[in-house]
């Protein structure tokens, strides 16, 4: 599957079929700091993410000035 | 997973509730939080004029998207920081949204209307870009309320926002600023008052808001933010929210229900040494020049740097 990164943008090849808990443990991504999207909507931990998919790891922390 | 209202499949995990969400009960779920919020501290009385403060950011974006939802008219203002690409997108999906909501959106920007911008504040003044960007924000907010006849500005910041500030001001012992933290900032001389409506709901809930409600945001990084302090911060208190959920919001909500009354004092302390800047009018404790008027000379007369001699 690909999977789109940002902050940096970039894109990686990961073979499924895996469970998003386990992609975000082999990207070493802290679950609290993303959201993982497939199509038009996001996907919970337990979910089985295929070969063909393709998903967006999206970070969500903001820095700057609060 | 299965909704924990209605078992319908969930879309969205929020660990600290221990609950997940299909997408129908989650929107309703960030809806309740803000009514919440906004109920138990009074953010706003009937007839309040409301202006969002608005980044172009998820934040910014679906608070003035929830307020829209729960009834609450308000207009927008739009800081253009003078940051290159990214400030230009960013105004684009703060345009975009005000139109496709049908709301009034001004516009400020600091190059055009004030003669600089965020990267030359940070040159001329030696200190970080998030320094000066703050001050401008809180400043030309404030006194465009102030100037347009708003009562009330709602700024995006959420709980882990609010919860990275408390840290950072417990960790040096800021007490002056610990007596200002709270979700409703009253009214008083030369301040508007301020809320924040949605310090119940996760920054990944507003990100997650925006996703299921097709809100396009500015997703990338602020190029200026880059290693500061603000978002270390968030990445430590995530890797503790990790290991125990809700620790998060018990440090914030346990601050504001038993800490906050102690550093009262201090703040009100700060406040009776207020008077007018020479400059704009504005509220200061300087003496002199409030710290906004302070940058815009030091953008327009940058000190010279004082060049080591050699032996």
């Amino acid at each position: 599957m690909k999977v789109l990164l940002r902050n940096p943008r970039r894109e990686l090849e990961v073979p499924g079929p895996i469970t998003v808990a386990a992609l975000l443990a082999r990207l070493e991504l802290v679950p609290e700091s993303v959201l993982v999207i497939r199509g038009d909507t996001l996907v919970t931990s337990d979910a089985r993410l295929d070969a063909g998919d393709q998903i967006e790891i999206r970070p969500v922390i903001s820095g700057g000035a609060p | 997973m299965k909704c924990r209202r209605c078992k319908a499949p969930a879309v969205i995990e929020i660990p600290r509730h221990n609950a997940a969400f299909c997408r129908e009960c989650f929107l309703r779920h960030c809806r309740e939080q803000v009514r919440r919020a906004i109920d138990e501290h009074r953010m706003f009385v009937p007839g309040d004029r409301v202006l969002v403060a608005v980044s172009g950011g998820k934040d910014s974006l679906a608070l003035w998207h929830l307020l829209t939802e729960l009834g609450i008219d308000a207009d927008g203002l739009y800081l253009g920081l003078g940051i290159g690409e990214y400030s230009d997108e960013s105004g684009r999906y703060a345009r975009d949204f005000a139109a496709r909501v049908g709301a009034g959106l001004h516009e400020v920007d600091l190059p055009t209307d004030y003669g600089y911008d965020v990267p030359g504040a940070a040159r001329a003044t030696r200190r970080s870009p998030c320094g000066a960007c703050g001050l401008s924000k809180r400043h030309l907010f404030n006194g465009f309320a102030l100037e347009h006849g708003y009562d009330v500005v709602a700024t995006g910041h959420n709980l882990d926002d609010e919860a990275a500030v408390l840290l950072g001001n417990v960790l040096r012992w800021e007490t002056g600023y610990l007596g200002r933290q709270h979700p409703v900032l009253p009214a008083t001389d030369g301040f508007v008052k301020k809320v924040k409506p949605l310090v119940r709901l996760g920054e990944r809930e507003m990100a997650a808001y925006c996703v299921l409600n097709g809100i396009d945001y500015q997703i990338e990084e602020c190029p200026m933010a880059d290693g500061n302090r603000h978002l270390g911060l968030k990445t430590t208190l995530n890797a503790l929210e990790e290991q125990s959920p809700g620790t998060k919001a018990a440090f914030l909500f346990g601050f504001l229900a038993r800490g906050h009354g102690r550093f009262a004092d201090a703040s009100d302390a700060e406040r009776e040494t207020l008077a007018p800047c020479s400059g704009c009018g504005g509220p200061t404790s300087t003496g002199g020049l409030c710290a906004f008027c302070s940058l815009r000379v030091r953008v327009s007369n940058p000190q010279p740097v004082a060049l080591r001699t050699g032996r």
